[in-house]
């Protein structure tokens, strides 16, 4: 057993009310840069439909992920080592900008500049990419926004496997969800393995997913690899980009900028333990219905005296192993089963797992009363209006009984504490059918419908102090793109000594440069983070100085 | 030993140029790594870039391991294997001139993309475009060569730029010599040839440095960067 930590999250799509306010904020921190206006490093997507990129869960076509071979083994869907450099000089399963949307902007000047006329001028839209006008905008990173385009379009949506979708198409029958999506920061990502430069790599200490800049060759590969379509290609700097899990904050123990600004209270974060040494194991099982379950295997009991012992021994830290008792993640994941993996039968062990949500009951104002099953307290999980296949396919690999008995207990938290407020009597019969008690359902209760800040979001500060001198780092030149900070080098004898003092003030004969290709045993670890820190598209949030927007085109203002 | 255009073309060039290449590639990968990259375009259009970029990038790279393998091993070598100067010759024209094709089709599409297609064009920098028409003149020149080299199959024309290419990398002098007299293509394809390892590190082609050729001996797909105590 090898025990690691990861900051886990899940998303409560119960509660999710589509307005966005994660994918704005995470575009105005990370990707408000030319070269990545058409990358949302979250987004959030009207379902059922193609999403952004369109048909990215369509892995006949995109080839993202693992796929498990005869042999038992599994490699990358995209193919292995030698198919994935055949396809360097282009690669046939990457998306075109178009399969997400052609930037644009308006001719906001024109509504200023216009000459008098008849009309009101109007500002049209072009071209980010090309300057040229567009007639027409076809395509938008949110197109399908409440189930907007045609059903014939959106039926394409690769949920709809196994499920008879034509009725669905109809008024009376639609049904939608929301669906807000951003890097799954895989246990087994599928990035990491098919990039060629090995530039991609999972924090050891967080499970953060992180792309070192500077060894980044622009390949490509991590883009047809990640089944989530979650990497983006920086068409300005020719590198690839990601959703960084605002790792500086969540070292300072604060949520993600998506999590913390999100309106509905929907976003949990927590620390999931786990046993790294059967990763591979969990994701060659056989059946893509069983890997939800393998999934949950790996999972560590934080409370297990065992595990916290190898825990120890593996070198986490007290604050985490604290922190992963209070998990919310673990208990949604683990304790009540109410989360779920998105994708799973993509074999990368993803860690960003989501509360399928409920739904109306369909034919309860025809029928003029509700459906109910045999015990006559439950209402049928089938007459709900968004088919449990179609969830299942979302979210288990098309196992259905997992999404039943998650949304079932989550029927019967509603109907115990509606009794027990509203009615003020003690409904336990409508707990023990599906495996609760009182105690777990308060619990619940606290965690998923109140949801506050404390119970949301048990992150324990990373140990930065433990890797880095930090005294050095005051006065230092902190956030910027590229080598603005002109001070780092590559390699570890620098080629132009004068410049070695410029970051930070550290008086120490330790260099403190963290930007270093060969690693240095003492500061082995910190380069990791540090690389993000320097070149990772963050000009506006520290001190950038001469170095932002000179690079690579970004604007600090 | 005459200092002549052709003593500075063929004596001193090479040294600047190589300098210029080894140099500047270190510099720039010290420097600005950030900078280091490919440079795909392909996001922005797939369309001309898949046959284009193929064609081109396997041709030129038979051409340039052609190049490596025909002028820097000894002849002593050929002639030990049995391998005839005139063999090697033929050998080379017709390889070389047959991936020659595949490296112009695929050039010629991609110039093509890069020049006419709107999105690529506005995104490409003076060098982008300065890089395919070089490569392009200097693909030209090298497949007007083949023609040159029918006149003199026997392989001793060959052996002169052999014998200059080694005299270089081996620093002897009197290496311009060997080339003195041969037909002023191969002197503008050879000349040309050190001004593109000039550019070399100012452009994208330095991503040819970073073939990845050690993914196929990565030993696991994952990749975790642990912090050490």
């Amino acid at each position: 057993m090898k025990v690691r930590a990861q900051i886990g999250k899940v998303l409560n799509l119960d509660k999710c009310i589509g307005c966005h306010t994660c994918s704005v904020t995470c575009k105005n921190v990370w990707t408000s840069r030319e070269g990545l206006e058409y990358a949302w490093f979250n987004n959030v997507e009207t379902k059922p439909g193609v999403g952004y990129p369109k048909e990215w869960e369509n892995q006949k076509k995109w080839n993202g992920g693992w796929e498990r071979r005869q042999s038992g083994k599994i490699q990358p869907k995209i193919g292995g080592r030698w198919r994935v450099l055949a396809k360097i000089f282009a690669n046939p399963d990457m998306p075109e900008i178009d399969d997400y949307y052609e930037p644009f902007t308006f001719d906001y000047d024109h509504l200023q500049k216009a000459p008098e006329m008849k009309t009101p001028p109007v500002a049209r839209p072009r071209s980010l990419v090309s300057g040229e006008r567009m007639e027409k905008i076809v395509w938008g990173p949110n197109w399908e926004e409440i189930l907007g385009t045609e059903f014939e379009h959106r039926k394409k949506d690769y949920n709809f496997q196994n499920v008879e979708k034509e009725i669905y198409g109809q008024f009376e029958n639609t049904f939608m969800m929301y669906l807000p999506r951003l890097c799954e920061h895989c246990l087994n990502p599928t990035c990491v393995a098919a990039c060629p430069s090995g530039s991609i790599y999972k924090r050891e200490e967080d499970g953060i997913v992180l792309i070192d800049q500077d060894k980044c060759r622009g390949w490509r590969m991590c883009i047809s690899g990640c089944p989530y379509k979650k990497i983006y290609y920086n068409w300005k700097s020719g590198k690839a980009e990601k959703c960084t899990f605002c790792y500086p904050r969540i070292e300072n123990g604060e949520p993600t900028v998506c999590s913390e600004t999100c309106v509905g209270r929907i976003r949990y974060l927590g620390v999931m333990l786990y046993d790294a040494d059967r990763i591979e194991e969990a994701a060659s099982v056989e059946s893509v219905e069983d890997l939800y379950q393998a999934q949950l295997d790996i999972f560590l009991d934080p409370n297990d005296p065992a595990v916290i012992a190898q825990a120890r021994k593996d070198g986490i830290p007290e604050n985490w192993l604290e922190a992963a008792r209070r998990s919310p993640v673990y208990k949604m994941a683990m304790e009540w089963k109410v989360a779920f993996p998105l994708h799973p039968e993509y074999r990368t062990l993803p860690m960003v797992w989501y509360i399928p949500p409920l739904s109306p009951l369909k034919a309860a104002a025809e029928a003029g009363r509700i459906p109910m099953e045999d015990n006559g307290i439950m209402p049928d999980i089938e007459s709900l209006r968004i088919p449990v296949k179609y969830l299942a396919n979302l979210l288990t690999g098309g196992k259905e009984e997992p999404v039943i008995l998650g949304l079932k207990r989550m029927i019967a938290m509603r109907h115990y504490m509606r009794a027990k407020f509203v009615e003020g009597r003690d409904n336990a019969p409508v707990l023990t059918d599906v495996g609760l008690t009182r105690d777990l359902v308060e619990d619940m209760y606290k965690v998923m419908a109140i949801a506050n800040y404390e119970d949301r979001f048990v992150i324990p500060s990373g140990h930065r102090e433990e890797t880095l001198d930090a005294f050095g780092e005051s006065g230092g030149c902190g956030f910027s793109f590229g080598n603005g900070c002109s001070s780092h080098s590559n390699s570890k004898t620098d080629l132009f000594e004068s410049m070695r003092a410029s970051r930070g003030r550290s008086g120490s004969k330790k260099d403190n440069r963290v930007n270093t290709l060969f690693t240095k045993p003492e500061y082995g670890a910190d380069h990791g983070h540090m690389h993000q820190h320097h070149s990772s598209g963050n000009c506006g949030s520290g001190g950038c100085g001469s170095g932002c927007g000179s690079k690579s085109g970004g604007g600090c203002g | 030993m005459t200092f002549d255009l052709d003593f500075f073309l063929f004596q001193i060039l090479p040294y600047i140029s190589l300098a210029v290449l080894f140099l500047g590639s270190i510099v720039r990968f010290d420097r600005d790594p950030y900078s280091w990259r490919s440079k795909s375009s392909q996001l922005l259009r797939k369309r001309q870039l898949m046959w284009g970029s193929v064609l081109f990038h396997v041709g030129i790279l038979v051409i340039l391991v052609g190049h490596a393998v025909g002028l820097l091993t000894p002849i002593q070598v050929f002639d030990a294997l049995g391998v005839s100067h005139s063999f090697k010759q033929v050998l080379a024209m017709t390889a070389g001139g047959i991936a020659g094709v595949f490296c112009l089709a695929g050039l010629l599409l991609l110039l093509h993309r890069r020049l006419f297609d709107p999105r690529i064009r506005a995104n490409s920098s003076f060098a982008d475009i300065a890089v395919l028409v070089l490569l392009l003149a200097q693909l030209c020149l090298g497949l007007m060569t083949i023609t040159v080299s029918m006149h003199h199959l026997d392989g001793h024309e060959m052996v002169k730029f052999m014998e200059w290419a080694q005299h270089v990398v081996t620093f002897r002098a009197g290496a311009a010599e060997f080339v003195r007299d041969v037909d002023v293509i191969f002197k503008l394809h050879l000349t040309l040839g050190m001004f593109i390892f000039i550019v070399f590190p100012f452009t994208r082609l330095v991503h040819i440095w970073s073939a990845p050729v050690f993914y196929l001996f990565r030993h696991q797909y994952q990749i975790v960067r642990r912090r050490e105590s």
